[in-house]
């Protein structure tokens, strides 16, 4: 056997050791600027004087605050922070379905021949695809940031952000539902001279509409983890009395908000299984 | 097909009668919408009211022209950098801690192990980025630092727990081949069950990282650094010309996450692109 054909001792244990090396050692030095604009410091948590707030606060955790006048002012911040939720839900629907039908191809008439709209349709298809795009891509944080200045303090803020980026992703994912569904029991209507929305109705919605709800309770359960730390920027709720909590170091009402906060992402996610369940 | 010709007419009838659970569903669903605006008196008429839109149209004219002189635009470039930065450390690291709890999480260090780090998870998944990002503000002082370490560790609850459910599903004969050959227990995991998990657990990661790149840019409202601190800085003194500028950067940032990592997640695992 020739020097060239025996492996060396190193590569037989593992054969791809040199390129993983050079792989590991390209994403440390690709990584070293990432963490020096993160100011990747881990020691600055553990100085005296930080260890020191953390600490008092901490402390202050046990026991939790259970006064009467604080725990009527949670139940109604946590209802407001429900209602925010299906507020923005609701209205975000009614955002969301305009612009899923106009951009779903498969109601598209000018596709299986000569329409009124010919020229126009792709232009409108884009026009949607563009709108959802940007509505969505900006998080219901900053808008509700945005709208607190328009609109003052205040849950109203946080239902229309809400509104405004979750009707960009229902928008999308609806349309995304509607066009990989079976199309040809609407394409056949169309063609047959029926309207798009009885095309819809009839052709394509008892195909897809329970993977369109099943989506829009994922969606309010989402929702409800939004708004929940909506108020941080003073758009009502829970947020804003953690806010509150936290800034006058209090730890034991800052301990009662989070345990309401685990319990009410738990109930979200109990009743949108249950309702995902039901559709099932 | 064949189900619905087999039916009786009688049964056919039934099918068609609309279920009354799903009649008193929508009645609830219907109810609570309309009791939430109530609640929130938030009046639909106000919302859409001539006074109203034009104080909207009014505010929002006020953000044209964004600011594009050149110090400012190089200002938000740094800064956008800092929340790319943010998100993707932040998600690395959460990638690597979730890894390391996803191996008690699947079962392999027993029943005690496995029960302690899923509640682990659950707690650290359960409270949201930004009051992790609050709390860090005051463990490590203002700063991306205190970001970083909010997103690291809302995100290994969750990583954790899907890396977890990918290693229970991997298949476990490779590992087992190469125990039974006398292997390490480390070196079996690393050759046997990695390579099998590892496509899912990348996609796992790049989707987090998308979400997490959203999150940075709002993680500086708690001075958490990045874009997110300067939207809030300007909001603040109503410079709405800034403020635009600060917003297209954001648009432009997540826009071209998303696009980057949905192409690499497709080449990854198509199933869970």
């Amino acid at each position: 056997m020739s020097a060239a054909a025996r492996p060396s001792p190193a590569s037989e244990r593992d054969p791809l050791a040199r390129r993983r090396a050079s792989w590991l050692l390209a994403a440390i030095v690709l990584a070293w600027p990432l963490l020096a604009l993160s100011q990747f410091k881990p020691w600055t948590m553990f100085g005296s004087s930080s260890l020191e707030v953390m600490g008092h606060f901490l402390a202050g955790f046990l026991p939790p605050s259970l006064e009467s006048d604080f725990l009527a002012l949670l139940a109604r911040a946590t209802l407001e922070t429900l209602a925010m939720a299906t507020a923005g839900i609701a209205l975000s629907f009614v955002i969301a379905v305009p612009l899923a039908l106009a951009m779903t191809h498969s109601l598209s008439i000018s596709r299986i021949g000569p329409a009124r709209w010919r020229v126009r349709s792709p232009l409108l298809h884009g026009a949607a695809r563009l709108v959802l795009i940007v509505l969505r891509a900006i998080p219901e944080l900053v808008w509700a940031l945005v709208f607190v200045r328009a609109l003052g303090l205040g849950p109203g803020a946080g239902v229309l952000a809400l509104a405004i980026t979750y009707g960009g992703m229902l928008g999308k994912v609806y349309g995304e539902i509607l066009e990989s569904s079976d199309t040809r029991g609407a394409r056949a209507l169309l063609e047959s001279g029926s309207g798009r929305l009885a095309a819809l109705f009839y052709g394509l919605l008892p195909g897809a509409a329970q993977e369109l709800v099943s989506y829009t309770v994922y969606r309010w359960e989402c929702a409800v983890r939004a708004s929940v730390i909506m108020g941080f920027v003073g758009a009502g709720g829970l947020g804003q009395l953690m806010d509150q909590s936290m800034k006058m170091l209090n730890g034991g009402e800052a301990c009662s908000i989070l345990i309401t906060f685990v319990l009410l992402v738990l109930l979200a996610d109990f009743i949108s299984a249950a309702l995902r369940r039901l559709l099932a | 097909m064949s189900t619905h010709a087999s039916l009786s007419a009688h049964e056919r009838v039934e099918a068609a009668r609309p279920c009354l659970a799903c009649l008193l569903t929508l009645g609830v669903v219907a109810a609570s919408v309309v009791a939430s605006f109530v609640f929130l008196s938030i009046d639909f008429r106000a919302l859409f009211s001539r006074a109203s839109i034009a104080s909207m149209a009014r505010f929002v004219g006020e953000f044209f022209p964004p600011d594009l002189s050149l110090p400012f635009v190089s200002k938000t470039a740094w800064a956008a950098l800092q929340t790319l930065a943010v998100s993707a450390v932040g998600s690395l690291l959460a990638g690597v801690f979730g890894a390391v709890l996803a191996l008690p999480a699947a079962g392999r260090w027993g029943m005690a192990a496995r029960v302690a780090s899923r509640a682990l998870l659950n707690f650290l998944r359960s409270v949201p980025e930004l009051v992790w990002a609050a709390l860090m503000v005051l463990a490590a002082g203002l700063g991306p630092f205190a970001g970083t370490l909010a997103l690291a560790l809302h995100t290994t609850g969750v990583l954790g727990r899907l890396f977890a459910e990918a290693l229970e599903n991997a298949p476990a004969a490779p590992q087992l081949a190469l125990r039974d050959s006398g292997s390490p227990a480390l070196a079996s995991a690393l050759y046997a069950t990695l390579p099998l998990v590892a496509p899912q657990w990348l996609a796992y990661l790049l989707y987090r990282w998308e979400m997490n790149l959203r999150m940075a840019t709002v993680l500086g409202f708690v001075g958490a650094g990045g874009l997110g601190q300067m939207l809030y800085f300007h909001l603040a003194l109503f410079q709405q010309a800034q403020v635009a500028t600060v917003l297209a950067a954001m648009l432009v940032l997540v826009i071209a996450v998303d696009t980057l990592s949905s192409r690499w997640r497709r080449r990854l695992a198509p199933a869970h692109a």
